[in-house]
């Protein structure tokens, strides 16, 4: 549940990178997503697509009739996310925000403290903000004092597919929020690792590249439906706490059991 | 020989003259009309001129390679300019493992090593410790060979007219480009920006490459000095001049590749609009008038000859067909 919005898939993707608008618009029904991300910044927006009644990239997407949530890739200030953040309110009508704030371009981190600093903003200025944050918990617990919602830690660096980088931190990030929904956002490259996200508790995940760049992007998307699945149906299920000690299944003739 | 009097290729970029000069070849009388003063000004202008199918085969539909690898030789047929040199793929010690992936999705291919790269490109020896090298892929500077497609055409009784768009037969092939977009409803534009610089301390032989992981980027040798350095691939249709985050990565491309670059002159800095189908391949379909060929999207000079044999193909089966039901 995001901003009071129920969704049934708890897969989010990426539109960018892709071989193809066919291959996204495949990748993406394949899925069963009903979230995309659109980076304002890169991409088209609909006043760009033009009267001249070409199909462009915008309107593929948006033929899709799914729930968009743009983001602010590339800003590297708080003044910049914001003035996007005010372009994609105009844009795509809607008051969500995936808000990311860059320190660089070579390492993709978040800048934590512009972060907090535009979430607040645009709380204020009534938008609906999923920001792209690290797991940390002082930082995740100053985003919700601003007004986020949901959160969105990264599992790896953007576009590493190194899967999740500190399970303990996320772990903790969800013990210590269990109500706010989490997502992982970022660094995912097969779906064992969305899997894993989602064992761990988390609401969703979000990807972009392991999908867009896969040989086969359609099969890839598909394969990342199933892991979400798979690891949230085992969550739910209460998976066992890992022993130190083997623990038989059958019991062992001959043998007094501990305790009985 | 053509029951139909003339074939009509509108539009004068890499789609039209290489459709015209192949139903030229095969004894068709053709005329090509272009609304612009010359042959090559729209988005043509601005390609990289690399026939370089298996390296795009790392990132796009296997079509691409299919269709493509023929042009090599049309391309060698037609266009003297062209240079089967092969290409170069590099990476930045960082992004090494691009390079590995690179290999993994590509084939027809070699590793070189640093020697191996020098021997092939001395200006880039002890730049990079590996290499991947593709023998069989060629370039040709598009500036070029447009004029020398239109001129073979005119030798053998084509005619060009300029500044013109009315059509002197029934039968039309439009090629257009994005100015089609009238007419076809899926396509859609998307943006390149590139840019022209000349060095006195570089010499190149052959397209290099550089992996990069947000966008590919590759230099293409033109001659005296002069560099293509190409190309963004941004989903908008807003016009206008290259933006200074696109100059600044395709500067940062051909700096990363030598240094020397850095002294490089800035002779052009250009954008435009690709036409692209949803599947980013081109088609040829049939139209109410005739035929049209579009949708050549990042492939220009790679796949125009195919979809000229394609175009050609139809035009001949539908004559043969006419043919038939005169003598019937």
């Amino acid at each position: 549940m995001f901003y009071g919005v129920e969704l049934s898939s708890r897969l989010l993707l990426g539109t960018a990178r892709y071989p193809s608008p066919k291959l996204l618009v495949e990748a993406i029904k394949v899925s069963g997503a009903e979230v995309v991300t659109v980076s304002l910044r890169r991409e088209a927006g609909p006043e760009s697509s033009g009267a001249r009644g070409g199909q462009s990239f915008w309107s593929i997407i948006r033929s899709l009739g799914m729930r968009v949530l743009p983001n602010t890739a590339g800003c590297h200030s708080v003044k910049e996310a914001v003035t996007t953040a005010h372009m994609a309110r105009e844009m795509f009508d809607t008051p969500w925000i995936k808000l990311e704030v860059i320190r660089d371009d070579e390492t993709l981190q978040p800048d934590v403290f512009g972060l907090v600093e535009a979430a607040r903003v645009l709380v204020e200025e009534g938008f609906e903000v999923f920001p792209y944050t690290t797991e940390d918990l002082a930082v995740a617990d100053r985003l919700v004092e601003a007004g986020c919602r949901v959160l969105m830690p990264w599992g790896a660096p953007i576009g590493s597919a190194r899967g999740l980088n500190n399970v303990y931190g996320l772990k903790a990030l969800r013990a210590h929020f269990p109500d706010i929904p989490l997502v992982v956002d970022a660094g995912l490259g097969v779906p064992s690792h969305a899997a894993a996200a989602m064992e761990l508790g988390y609401d969703a995940v979000l990807l972009n590249t392991a999908v867009a760049e896969a040989g086969d992007p359609v099969a890839m998307a598909s394969a990342f439906a199933l892991a979400i699945e798979a690891g949230r149906m085992a969550f739910t299920a209460k998976p066992l706490e890992p022993r130190d000690m083997a623990v038989p299944s059958t019991p062992v003739l001959g043998k007094a059991a501990f305790g009985d | 020989m053509s029951i139909r009097a003339k074939v009509t290729v509108v539009g004068a970029g890499v789609a039209g003259l290489t459709a015209a000069l192949e139903l030229s070849l095969r004894g068709h009388a053709v005329e090509v009309i272009e609304r612009g003063r010359a042959v090559g000004e729209g988005c043509s202008r601005m390609a990289g001129g690399m026939l370089a199918p298996w390296c795009e085969r790392a990132a796009t539909d296997e079509a691409v390679m299919r269709l493509g690898a023929p042009s090599i030789d049309w391309w060698l047929r037609h266009f003297p300019g062209t240079v089967r040199n092969g290409s170069l793929v590099v990476a930045p010690a960082r992004d090494a493992v691009e390079l590995t992936r690179f290999a993994e999705r590509t084939d027809n291919h070699e590793w070189r090593d640093e020697a191996g790269i020098a021997a092939l490109e001395p200006d880039l020896a002890g730049r990079f410790r590996r290499a991947l090298f593709f023998p069989r892929e060629a370039h040709l500077d598009p500036r070029r060979a447009l004029p020398a497609l239109a001129e073979a055409l005119t030798k053998r009784g084509g005619t060009i007219r300029l500044g013109v768009d009315q059509a002197g037969s029934d039968f039309v092939i439009d090629c257009r480009g994005l100015s089609a977009r009238d007419a076809l409803a899926d396509l859609r534009g998307v943006r390149g920006e590139m840019l022209v610089i000349r060095s006195r301390e570089v010499t190149l032989s052959r397209p290099v490459r550089l992996l990069h992981p947000r966008i590919p980027l590759y230099i293409v040798p033109r001659g005296e000095g002069v560099f293509m350095v190409g190309a963004t691939s941004i989903e908008t249709e807003t016009p206008g001049g290259v933006s200074v985050r696109s100059a600044v990565e395709l500067l940062n491309a051909a700096y990363t590749l030598h240094p020397a670059f850095g002294e490089a002159e800035i002779l052009e800095l250009g954008a435009d609009l690709r036409p692209a189908f949803p599947d980013n391949l081109p088609a040829v379909r049939r139209s109410p008038g005739g035929l049209m060929v579009n949708g050549l999207y990042r492939h220009g000079f790679l796949l125009a000859p195919a979809m000229a044999r394609q175009a050609a193909d139809l035009v001949e089966r539908d004559n043969a067909d006419l043919r038939q039901r005169r003598s019937a």
